[in-house]
Formats: C-alpha cells, structure tokens, sequence
C-alpha cells in the first residue's frame, strides 16, 4: 500500500483550541478512505489541513514527498480537489457557469476556455448526471441537485485526489447513496477518495480504507472489515452496540444496543 | 435546453448596443447642454474640427468625458468590494473610503498647498487610511463581509465628523472651497485637473482586467477560491488597492460622489442577467448614472448648477433604503 498524501506528526490548531497533537496519517494510494468519529474530533479540521486551507502549527503534509505548502496554488489545485461542507453559490450562477469555475487551475491569467475545458465540464457534468441541468439556476436546484453540480465542479478540476467533507449531510437517504456510488464509481476509475462522513455504516460499506479517529486522535485505521468491531465503536463513539454482516453487502454493520431511557 | 443560449447572447448584444447607445446619447446631450444650446448639428461639427468652439472643446468636453470615465472607475470600484464582501452594500462610499479620501483632500487644501498632484496622493493616502482601519476592526477572526460593512458604516459616520471639524477649524476662504467640494460636483472641471486621474484610472482598471478572473474564482467563497489555485490574499490586497485608487483619483477631482458606486454593480448585474458582480456591466452602469445624474444637476434648478453629489445622493439614498430592507429581510 502507498502513500502520496501523507500527515507527519501534525500539531493542528483552531482559533486557540488545539485540535490534534503530532497525528500521522497515510492516505493509500486509488483507495476510498472515508474518516469518521464523533463531532468536533478533528475530521474536518485534518482534511482543511491536507487542502492547505490549514497550516499546521508543528508537522508536515506532503503530497508525493513534497510539503504541501512548498506548492504554486494552481499547481496544487491542479492535483487536490475538494469539497467543503456548505459551498454558497454566487449569486444567479447557472449550472454549467459553476461546473466550469473548476477550470481555474487549467487556465492561465487572461486565456479564453479551451477545447479540453469544455471537454472537462462535459465528461464532470456526465458523470454526476447534472447534464440535463446545465442551463438551470442553480439556486433553483434541490439541495441533491445541488450537491451533484458541485461534485461536477470538483470533478471538472480533474484532479487525481478527491477530498470532500461530509458530503451527505444535507441529502436524503436515496441521494447520500446515489453520491456515495457515485464515488466509490470515481475510485473505480482511479481516482483516490478521501471523504469525512457521519454514517458508520455508510463508511463500512463503501470506503477501502476507514479512519476511525476521536479527541484529534487516529484510534485505527485499516480495511472495515478488518478493523471495526463493538471494542472499536464503543472506544470512538461510546456506544455499546452489535457488529452484524451487512445483508446486502456483508461489510460490518453496527447496531447500537443502547437502551432507551 | 440549446435554445436557451442564442437567447442569451441575443440579450448580451442587445443591452451592449443599448448601453453604448445610452452612453453616446448622454454624451452628445451634454456637449450640447450649457447656458446656451448648442445643436448637435454644431457640436459633431466641432468634434470633427470643422467649426471650433472653446465652450463645447475646453469646457464641455472635459465635463463630459470627466463623469462617464468617473462614473466608470467609481461602477468598478463599487463592483471590486461588493465581490470583497459578497455583499451589495459593501460599496467604498457607504463603508467610508470616499469620506477618507476627501479627508485626505481637505488635509491637502488647508496644510499644503493644495496642488492636484497633492490633492491626488493625500486622498489615496486618505482612502488606504481608512480601508486599513476598516479591515482591522472587522477582521478579528474569520473574514466577514456583512461585519466589515456595518463597521465600515460606523467608521464612514467618524471621518464625517472629522470632515466636518476640519473644515470648521479652517480659514474662511478654505473652508468654503472645501464645503462646496464636499458635495461632490463636476463643475468647471478642465482638462488640466484631468490627465492625473484619468492616467491613474487606466493603469488601475488595466490591472483589474487581469485580475476579473480570479476575483470571479473568489466568489465561490474562502475555502473553494484557495483550493482551486487563488492566492487569496494577494488577490484582496491587490483588489483593495486599485479600488481605493478608483475611489481616491475620482474624489481627488470632485469631491466624494455618494451611491453611483453602491447602486452602479448592482443595477449593471441585474440588466445583463449574469452570475456574480462583474466589472463591465458595473463600468458602463456607471459611466450612464454619472452622466445622467450631472445633465440633471445641470437642468434641474437651471442656469443654477447643482453639484452631481446632490442629485445621486437623492437618488441613491431611495435605492440605499430600498437595498437596506432586503437585506433585513434576508438576515
């Protein structure tokens, strides 16, 4: 298993709150990783840092042996995308106006749109099925259309890593799998998937590679399979719970066993 | 769904021929607007040098070509800290840089002596003043633009006051040279107050040209604009800058001319149909407002020559309140 995206002992701090100390993580390689833990445990907060959105206070992120920070933006931008929580849209964008922002790393300061531009937004816009919307507003759009358009717009930067930061939370449950097939679709292509999410269960089913983290901290990381059992669950989340084979899947399945009070 | 796009650019064609039309029309009405009419018959006679006319040529003229190239620097400065703030009333009239700037001026007027080169440095040094304050006081924590527009509005209510002071602790003579700048006006401009500001503006727009994209970029928000390859910062001071200058080489020459930034973008954004706040809509915009608000300050109380100030500010302040609600309710 190789690591290109890599935290080497990062000190991460918000604001004055330190989030994690010296944490070391690898991400592998073409794998669907997905990070989860309770709130506040430092996800989001570690995948800002491996966008560069975050400077670590003490550590290093390297993406193929290189700091992050030692990177042109564009050329960075050029090889990690990402997806923040709630992207606000400018004001009376139309879909294909935003799909094709994703471009800005590809062009230089005053070059029209390129054929491989168009070609870009096309395939992206193909990929997460926005192509009927193109010429919507996307205000108007429901919130799992919208989300779809900006999966587009990530996908438009053709970028070899996708990090994204719950993604699902404001879908329905048949959208958060329809996105959810839609990455593991992306890593099929080759693509490697880095991705925040709430839902255990999710995450087992569909990520390679599960982080399971808490208080800032990596308690284990490994195949789901592998890794998650009711010691696990009870060591991130608290909660005293079953570990069942997924009938359709056969992934790990928790199934809290907390008593109602 | 392909239908939709001839349409569009159909719409984009038309507003631009509409807009030029305007611009022309405004133009030409004010070469022949004065004490006395000229036809336009006379004044294209004299623009193409065929008669010559010293009141249409060197009092006109710089009048004219004076409020559309303003009217454009104050619709692109307003655009630049509206797109700053993502917020329609983040404008550097409403958040006190043109209340700065004429600090600057009024300093120029009764501690130097008052020369244009003078009065041009002091109210950019003036406006940089002001937007350094501005942006320290709102940026504890997580840029905001709605924060930074309520101080800015605080902070525009302070440099009034000390407008005022300073203009109460000068000489007569001084005092009401300045009171009747302060309300803004394109009267008796001549070419010699212009080739500073016009050069200033050039340079200043040329350079915002090339950064229309990336501003562009930044409207996708903080974390989208850095991880899709703008330098952020750099971008923002950069954008502070030529928007403070706009704003400094316009007031330098009239005095602070409230609303035709603040109301310029918006009104541009809306006829063109487009996403965000682009600059050219907000340039031509306001190239018409200037020039249609001074052949009304012009008309209005005739032969009395109002300042434009007073006709946008009356305007303005309609359209201010109309925005102000908006937004309430949008909160």
């Amino acid at each position: 298993m190789t690591t290109s995206l890599t935290a080497q002992g990062v000190t991460l701090r918000y604001g004055d709150r330190v989030v994690s100390t010296r944490l070391n993580l690898g991400i592998p390689d073409g794998a669907f990783t997905a990070i989860v833990g309770p709130n506040a445990c430092g996800k989001s907060t570690l995948l800002r840092a491996f966008v560069r959105l975050l400077r670590p206070d003490a550590g290093q992120v390297e993406l193929d042996g290189r700091e992050v920070g030692g990177y042109p933006s564009k050329a960075l931008a050029r090889r990690l995308g990402f997806l923040p929580q709630d992207p606000l849209p400018p004001e009376d964008i139309k879909v294909r106006q935003l799909v094709a922002r994703g471009r800005f790393p590809h062009q230089s300061l005053l070059a029209v749109r390129s054929p491989q531009d168009k070609e870009a937004v096309d395939k992206a816009m193909t990929a997460a099925g926005v192509t009927d919307l193109a010429d919507r507003l996307v205000r108007e759009l429901s919130g799992g259309q919208r989300q779809r358009v900006w999966i587009a717009m990530v996908l438009a930067q053709e970028t070899p890593y996708l990090l994204l930061d719950e993604p699902t939370s404001f879908l329905d449950i048949t959208h958060q799998y329809q996105l959810l097939g839609l990455l593991a679709r992306l890593r099929g292509e080759g693509r490697t998937v880095i991705t925040v999410l709430h839902d255990i269960n999710q995450a087992c089913r569909f990520a390679d590679h599960l982080v399971a983290m808490r208080d800032g901290r990596v308690v284990a990381e490994g195949n789901p399979s592998d890794i998650v059992d009711a010691t696990l669950i009870k060591d991130v989340f608290d909660l005293p719970s079953v570990i069942v084979p997924d009938p359709v899947t056969g992934t790990p399945m928790v199934v809290p066993t907390l008593e109602e009070e | 769904m392909t239908a939709l796009k001839p349409r569009a650019a159909h719409r984009a064609t038309v507003i631009s021929a509409a807009f030029v039309a305007l611009i022309l029309g405004l133009g030409l009405l004010g070469l022949c607007y004065g004490a006395s009419w000229s036809s336009p018959g006379k004044v294209l006679a004299v623009l193409t040098g065929a008669e010559h006319s010293v009141v249409i040529l060197e009092w006109r003229l710089p009048r004219v070509v004076a409020g559309l190239v303003f009217g454009a620097a104050l619709g692109v400065a307003g655009a630049i800290f509206q797109n700053l703030t993502r917020n329609p009333l983040g404008s550097p009239d409403v958040i006190g840089l043109d209340a700065g700037a004429y600090t600057g001026v009024l300093f120029a007027l009764t501690v130097l002596s008052g020369t244009s080169a003078q009065l041009a440095t002091a109210s950019v040094l003036g406006g940089l003043l002001v937007s350094a304050v501005v942006y320290l006081l709102s940026s504890g924590g997580a840029f905001s633009g709605l924060r930074l527009v309520v101080i800015g509005i605080a902070v525009n209510a302070m440099v009034t006051a000390i407008n005022s002071w300073i203009v109460l602790r000068a000489e007569l003579e001084v005092a009401i040279a300045a009171v009747g700048w302060s309300a803004g006006s394109l009267n008796g401009v001549d070419w010699a107050d212009l080739w500073i500001p016009f050069a200033v503006i050039f340079v200043l727009l040329a350079l915002m040209t090339s950064q229309a994209r990336a501003m562009h970029q930044a409207s996708l928000g903080d974390s989208l604009a850095v991880t899709t390859g703008v330098t952020l910062g750099r971008l923002r001071l950069l954008m502070v800058l030529i928007g403070v200058g706009c704003t400094a080489a316009v007031t330098s020459v009239t005095g602070p001319i409230a609303f035709i930034a603040l109301a310029a973008p918006q009104i541009g954004r809306r006829l063109v149909g487009a996403a965000g706040t682009p600059l050219l809509p907000a340039a031509l915009t306001g190239a018409v407002l200037l020039q249609g608000a001074d052949l009304l300050a012009q008309a209005l109380l005739a032969p009395v020559a109002l300042p434009v100030g007073v006709v946008s500010t009356a305007i303005g302040g309609c359209y201010l309140i109309w925005q102000l609600t908006k937004e309430v309710r949008r909160a």
